[in-house]
């Protein structure tokens, strides 16, 4: 295995696990446009208590994530009293906050970043993120994940249906935050180097793009996108040239073509995001595709009981 | 006389903040919709300016252009795309279900604008920050031991100015009336005879002015540009606004000068780097604390986003 795809597959892995995070508060009705907060909380709590103290990699991100996760609860219940806009723009302020007093603290390094000593394989990340989609995709089957995506729909009903609505959103708030958090401390064992400035605004706008793209309903939907968006700007990498190398030697000229900006990437990936929006709003995936796409189906499926 | 001079300042920075709050609160207040493209838009116009002051129209059509035609035409060119991101964020997408993820379609749509404008103007001019030639730059008045320099005493006063005659256009004219009736109840004024497709781009039209002016009285004032000077403007921008409350002008007139007094006196006392700390510190107590902020509505932005 070459260093190119090793490095393609532990951020593949990471950017999956960072969706997960954020695709349960999502499915639940929360949009969380935070997680580059939370994920630089996991990042450096396990980063620094590696750096300072030499423990072992399982320990620190173990410890990556039960902070995030404590801080994720904490969070939950002043935070999720806001609703629609007010709770993107809390979750969106708490991550600037935590990029400022990452900034401006001198264990933390500061703006020079720290760099992590333990090491991990791209194998380790892609073994997370294997468990942590049976994961989400078990949990997304049981009693909870039924409240959740009844909360999602409407909360009112839910609320008179019996679902205690403030306590599975804290829980499903607290989970994504602990899995965003496995995703910082995964992404920082494996770069060996993290700095504040790779937690900026764009990493929590792309994560949510993903995950909106992919689609909320199922939990394929964070699987695919993450995969797809993960994916697209390496196929990119090389399409790209030899699409304008193309064009160039249509037009008669010959000699080196210097290769396309890298922005464009991004361009694509939100010109696609404009898009989506327009012909299919609800994702990707949805749970009727799902449903269409399965080979066994439970008979009772349509039929009036 | 040092602290007074600092409020001075203050003010004068605040006043750039104002101008880009105010358009966010418009959206806000009249659409319901968070507009991420604004911080974009307010980039585009001061790059644009610059791009004709330097090169002059495309094509070769005129040499560099003298700098207040140049920012004229970078203020067109706002307003232009600023309608651009109306036919794609706003005009085509109905929310089908009505759950409560689906409200978010146009901030994800505007979401993926935001990569498109501005990875489109990086690849076209570059990451560079860019001197912006000005009138000649030192007039500096001496107020009994306050220095104030004459561009940002004509910028204040071009914000005061727009913000009465934005507050005068929505209380008194045809359009405001519309505009407030859509505000209320959308479906209810397109009833009772409000041309909701001919008003709405009209509240694009005012973003695209207001952003465009900001981001012309930016590049006088400081005589550099960059396509990065829109992150740090937009979302403090954000800032002031929930802190003088959501849809209320006044509010983000308030919350715009507040931050500006807050990231000068954070600068006098504490030093730069703790600025964003103390800004999103008090954004998110102002959203946890006391969410309608200091002039909003507790109406605005519930529930939908």
């Amino acid at each position: 295995m070459s260093g190119y795809w090793a490095g393609i597959l532990s951020i593949l892995a990471i950017n999956i696990i960072f969706a997960y995070g954020i695709f349960i508060p999502v499915a639940s009705g929360q949009l969380n446009l935070g997680g580059a907060g939370f994920q630089a909380v996991g990042a450096y709590s396990a980063g620094w208590l590696s750096a300072s103290f030499g423990l072992p990699v399982s320990v620190t991100i173990a410890f990556g994530v039960i902070v995030t996760g404590v801080i994720g609860v904490l969070i939950a219940f002043p935070i999720l009293r806001t609703k629609g806009v007010y709770l993107v723009l809390a979750t969106f302020a708490f991550a600037e906050v935590i990029a400022g007093a990452i900034l401006s603290s001198e264990p933390l390094g500061g703006a020079m970043g720290i760099s992590v000593p333990g090491y991990i394989d791209w194998y380790v990340s892609v073994i997370f993120a294997g468990l942590v989609t049976v994961f989400v995709f078990y949990l997304m089957a049981t009693r909870f994940g039924l409240t959740i995506r009844a909360i999602h729909d409407d909360e009112d009903v839910s609320d008179l249906m019996g679902v205690s609505v403030r306590n599975v959103k804290v829980a499903a708030f607290g989970i994504g935050a602990a899995l965003t958090g496995l995703s910082g401390g995964l992404y920082a064992h494996s770069f060996s180097y993290i700095e504040i400035q790779g937690f900026n605004a764009l990493v929590s706008i792309y994560v949510l793009l993903y995950v909106l793209l992919g689609g909320t309903q199922t939990a394929w939907g964070p699987l695919v996108g993450a995969t797809f968006f993960t994916l697209l700007p390496e196929a990119l990498r090389s399409v790209l040239p030899a699409t304008k190398n193309f064009l160039v030697t249509l037009f008669g000229e010959t000699g080196i073509v210097a290769p396309p900006d890298e922005s464009w990437r991004f361009v694509i990936l939100g010109a696609l995001t404009v898009l989506m929006m327009v012909f299919r709003p609800e994702g990707l995936v949805t749970r009727t595709m799902v449903e269409r796409l399965q080979f066994w189906r439970p008979a009772n499926r349509g039929v009036t009981q | 006389m040092l602290l007074l001079q600092q409020f001075v300042n203050s003010i004068m920075l605040g006043s750039v903040y104002v101008t880009v709050a105010v358009a966010f609160t418009l959206t806000i207040g009249i659409l319901n919709f968070l507009n991420f493209t604004i911080p974009t838009l307010f980039m585009i116009a001061g790059m644009m300016g610059w791009a004709l002051s330097y090169y002059g129209l495309p094509l070769g059509l005129s040499g560099p252009l003298p700098w207040p035609i140049a920012l004229m035409g970078a203020v067109v060119l706002t307003i232009i795309a600023s309608l651009i991101v109306e036919r794609f964020t706003f005009r085509y997408l109905k929310t089908k279900y009505g759950d409560s993820t689906e409200h978010a379609i146009p901030l994800v749509s505007s979401l993926g604008f935001l990569l498109v404008l501005e990875n489109l103007v990086r690849i076209g001019y570059g990451t560079d920050s860019r001197r912006f030639e000005g009138p000649d730059a030192d007039l500096t008045m001496n107020i009994g031991g306050i220095f104030v320099r004459v561009p940002q005493l004509v910028s204040l006063a071009v914000t005061v100015v727009i913000v009465l005659g934005l507050t005068m256009m929505i209380k008194h004219s045809r359009i405001g009336r519309g505009l407030r009736a859509i505000a209320e109840n959308p479906d209810a004024a397109n009833i009772l005879g409000v041309d909701t497709r001919r008003i709405v781009p009209v509240v694009f039209i005012l973003t695209g002015l207001l952003c465009g002016l900001a981001g012309a009285l930016f590049a006088i004032n400081y005589g550099e540009v960059s396509p990065a000077m829109g992150e740090d403007i937009g979302t403090k921008a954000i800032a002031g606004m929930v802190i003088g409350g959501l849809g209320s002008i006044w509010g983000a007139v308030l919350g715009g000068l507040i931050v500006g007094l807050i990231e000068m006196m954070t600068v006098h006392f504490f030093g730069a780097d703790t600025v964003q700390v103390m800004v999103w510190g008090a954004l998110l107590l102002t959203l946890l604390a006391y969410p309608s902020g200091l002039l909003g509505h507790n109406t605005i932005g519930k529930g939908k986003l």
